[in-house]
């Protein structure tokens, strides 16, 4: 921020060619990071024209329609959920103080930390009739079996809704708390200044100020819901990722899953266009003048105890309840048999493949950025698009899209190996965790090169042409001025990356190495039999490893980072 | 010359994957990875090869299809009869040619030309309540409407219901197996999902009534260790073996065929021969508490009290070219809708 204060705005020539030396070269890399990710995408495509044995009038009657359907009424209710909830506890933390602010306010990013397939797990067993939240009820109102008095099942689609929006909305929160603490904090002291009541102030500046950055947290979370797999599957809800996923497995239609994917791609379209028209007229929230925090009023006594319990609600019930009922079965476990080594194994496993996609994710969108800020214009930003592409397809569809030309290469490395020296290599791009990494890049490239994209925007143009001018190239530029100035951006974008590559399953349970377990798919493997044995350890280890990035990101993002996630509205 | 002879032999041996030096094989498995473990321990402590193991839910036959010619699959092994055809369909597999083997699954355990073999059975029974007034059931009677809202079961396009599916539609067709389908599903307590072992879980949580479920799980509820809860799910049940009116109780199978392209082929066979033969047949039916193909082998105690099994007589064959319409058919009812 010190230096961009130090730069008298002055009238730039809007230059669309800065022609640094060297630049082309960023601009090709930038095209091939979007062929990589476009080649899953292609291949899938290629795999949908070779015509499903099932018929195309039966897939669209039968499993099209009604996954759209159930997959449209979900995306719905999440989006209203996360919508209603980021925003509302975000104008609580922003805008008041009351007891416990300082934990809550960091303390409502914790259920980033819990995948959905772990809270579907987790409230299927508590709030199962054998529970021990149905138990309680049981012997408060004096009923001895669950045969006598139960309550509705929570596998539904209601369930899946509720579900999913308590570990999403942090998607909302995140990037609408620093609008309201940052960016919009002049503007609402002077419509407090002006005598706009509170009610007004959220009403008439604050919502239509955060509106950007609401579509980004909105559709960032939807596209999360879209690709789930695990909790939809325990809760019963057919989703177009359910459906690929089936018409895939079930009934080995590659050709058609491949079809249900291209459809899955539209409507994902259909969510970032929505997004883009949300965000339409964003300029006035921008400027890079000082910013003051927003001064929040004081909720005394009462009130303040009745903010707290209500910013709380969500933390405990996305992640307090959730966590303790995993400590309680992991220490049962542990206490039994301790941690075995084959769980540390698959802690490291899962750890290094996570900083490996991050290493790579953060390379690959810097690459792309970088590009769009050298050459601004049409060609930069539809590879930055298409590099963007791969996260909104579920894991499943970009394992499928990737496997196939990855299979090929490693085939002809193998064969050419065989020939010139006499002995093959076996796969070595599926063998060595690269093809997994592969999918992981194309699955999360969109959060660096987004998040990197804002933090370029933060940077005045102005600092490009005083580097060009001495004599820095495009690569001394970016050591120079860009890398210091976009540290926050990056840091968050690559907690972003590390927790959701730890997170990630269907991707990892396809393309993982010979031998090698994730605590993903461990955990998934025993949830495949109904049983639980050690699934708690390694669910608690997922939630556990995920919250050291997401306290980092909060603290992170009370500077800078969440601020610059905010930016990319 | 000897010289040169040695230094290319020196060569030769210094570039050769380490992986050649010790007897090992790369098993790649559908399967679930604990009901494995105990035998795959057995067949390393009697023969010293050491079993490299993938276990893959989803995705078996598409991952060594793209693997092609480079794969280090040496044996497949999945649940489930379409699976298994499916390997011989993509061409994955060759030809199981030992002796030991072949005598000891029965032809009608095993595919027509040998491509794959079944290493176990599992019936598609009813878990009813402990104290419904029950004895026996017909497949056909699940669509009963005096079932209505009593009924739990998973996923209808799970492979274990597809198998039952298209069993039934290659009993009685494609309409009455379509009315059957919309019978059962009006007359479900739940959303169809979760695993086999919920319809136990929930028929105790008072949720559903009976529930269409495996064999083999009743014995791993009742005997479960690690998880006592379970028990209580197990004692809460009683197994019915029903049958078709015309016929007998649906079994589907485990089996393992031979990779196409196996690189330790030798002892790919003896695997092969290990899992078939008594010792690892009585692990089958004792541990796993499966139906053993090699009749040589004793059921466990738990299954032997649901009864004698009566399998219907409807080949596997049948149960393979039926069961994508069975499939579709799920689709069209909407069944997990």
């Amino acid at each position: 921020m010190a230096v961009t204060d130090l730069m008298p705005s002055l009238p730039l020539r809007r230059t669309s060619r800065p022609s640094l030396g060297g630049g082309r070269l960023w601009v090709w890399g930038s095209g091939v990071v979007a062929a990589l990710v476009l080649a899953p995408v292609l291949a899938l495509i290629w795999q949908a024209l070779q015509g499903s044995d099932g018929l195309w009038a039966h897939l669209w009657a039968y499993v099209l329609r009604p996954a759209l359907g159930q997959t449209a009424v979900l995306l719905l209710g999440v989006g209203l959920i996360v919508i209603v909830l980021g925003t509302a506890l975000a104008w609580l933390v922003a805008a008041h103080d009351f007891p416990g602010r300082k934990v809550l306010d960091w303390a409502l990013l914790l259920p980033l930390a819990v995948p959905s397939y772990i809270i579907a797990f987790v409230y299927l067993e508590l709030l199962h009739s054998l529970g021990p939240v149905q138990e309680l009820l049981r012997a408060l109102l004096g009923y001895d079996r669950p045969r006598d008095f139960r309550l509705p099942d929570i596998r539904s689609m209601p369930g899946a809704i509720l579900l999913l929006g308590l570990v999403l909305y942090p998607y909302v929160y995140l990037p609408v708390r620093a609008m309201f603490a940052m960016q919009a904090a002049g503007l609402l002291e002077a419509g407090r200044m002006l005598g706009c009541t509170r009610t007004r102030l959220f009403a008439r500046l604050a919502l239509p100020l955060a509106r950007p950055a609401i579509a980004v947290g909105a559709s960032l979370a939807l596209m999360e819901a879209l690709n789930d797999i695990g909790a939809s599957e325990f809760l019963g809800v057919r989703t177009l990722t359910v459906s690929i996923y089936t018409t895939w497995v079930t009934r080995s239609d590659l050709p058609g899953a491949a079809q249900i994917a291209l459809v899955m791609l539209i409507v994902v379209a259909a969510l970032v266009a929505l997004e883009r028209f949300a965000r339409r007229k964003q300029r006035f929230a921008g400027g890079a003048q000082r910013m003051r925090p927003l001064v929040p009023e004081r909720l005394t006594g009462l009130r303040g105890w009745a903010a707290l319990a209500l910013g709380a609600l969500p933390v405990v019930l996305g992640f307090g309840a959730p966590l303790l009922w995993l400590l309680s079965e992991a220490a049962g476990r542990i206490g039994e048999a301790g941690i075995s080594p084959q769980l540390w194994a698959e802690m490291r496993a899962t750890l290094g493949l996570a900083a490996a996609a991050t290493a790579a994710v953060l390379a690959g969108g810097m690459i792309v950025a970088f590009a769009a800020r050298l050459w601004p214009g049409g060609t930069t930003a539809t590879f930055g698009r298409l590099a963007s592409l791969g996260y909104a397809m579920p894991g499943t569809v970009v394992a499928l899209g990737v496997l196939v030309p990855v299979a090929g290469l490693d085939r002809m490395i193998d064969q050419s190996t065989q020939m010139l020296f006499g002995f093959g290599t076996g796969l070595v791009l599926i063998g060595s965790g690269a093809a997994l990494v592969y999918a992981y890049v194309v699955r999360f490239l969109a959060m660096s090169v987004g998040g990197i994209d804002s933090g370029f925007a933060q940077i005045p143009r102005a600092l490009d042409h005083a580097a060009r001018s001495l004599g820095d190239g495009p690569g001394a530029s970016l050591r120079h001025v860009h890398l210091p100035l976009l540290r926050p951006a990056l840091v968050a974008a690559a907690l972003l990356v590390f927790v959701d590559t730890m997170k990630e399953l269907p991707a990892t349970l396809l393309l993982r190495p010979l031998g090698v377990e994730t605590l993903a798919t461990h955990l998934y493997s025993e949830a495949a039999r109904g049983t639980y044995e050690d699934g708690a350890i390694a669910a608690l280890a997922i939630v556990a490893a995920g919250i050291l990035p997401v306290i980092a990101l909060a603290r992170i993002g009370r500077r800078t980072g969440a601020d610059r996630l905010a930016q990319r509205a | 010359m000897t010289l040169s002879v040695r230094a290319t032999l020196m060569a030769t041996v210094l570039c050769l994957p380490a992986a050649v030096s010790a007897a090992e094989l790369n098993l790649y498995t559908s399967r679930e990875p604990k009901l494995v473990e105990p035998l795959l321990e057995a067949f390393t402590a009697e023969t010293g090869i050491a079993v490299n193991t993938v276990f893959l839910k989803d995705g078996l036959a598409e991952r060594v299809a793209a693997e092609g010619g480079s794969s280090p699959a040496d044996v497949l092994m999945a649940v489930d009869v379409g699976n298994m055809a499916d390997f011989v369909e993509k061409g994955l597999t060759q030809p199981i040619t030992s002796e030991a083997v072949l005598a000891a699954v029965p032809e009608t355990l095993r595919d027509p030309q040998n491509q794959w073999v079944a290493l176990s059975m599992r019936a598609r029974v009813v878990y009813a309540a402990k104290e419904l007034d029950l004895d026996a059931i017909t497949y056909e009677d699940l669509a009963d409407p005096k079932w209505a809202g009593k009924i739990c079961i998973r996923s209808g396009q799970h492979p274990y219901n597809t198998g039952l599916f298209a069993a039934y539609l290659a009993h009685h067709g494609a309409e009455a197996t379509e009315a059957w389908l919309s019978g059962i599903k009006a007359n479900l307590a739940r959303t169809p999902g979760g695993g086999d072992r919920d319809g136990a879980k929930d028929i105790l949580g008072g949720i559903c009534d009976i529930a269409v479920a495996n064999s083999y799980y009743v014995g791993l509820m009742r005997t479960n260790e690690k998880d006592p809860e379970q028990k209580a799910w197990g004692a809460a049940i009683k197994v019915l073996l029903p049958t078709f009116e015309d016929g007998g109780t649906h079994v589907n199978i485990s089996g393992a065929a031979l990779a196409k392209h196996a690189p330790n082929k030798a002892e790919a066979v003896k695997l092969l021969e290990f899992l078939t033969s008594d010792a690892a047949q009585k692990i089958y039916a004792e541990a796993n508490f499966e139906y053993p193909v090699n009749t040589e082998a004793e059921l466990s105690p738990v299954v032997a009290s649901f009864g004698p099994l009566e399998i219907d007589p409807l080949p596997l064959t049948e149960v393979v070219a039926n069961r994508k319409a069975a499939s579709a058919l799920v689709e069209q009812v909407g069944f997990d809708n």
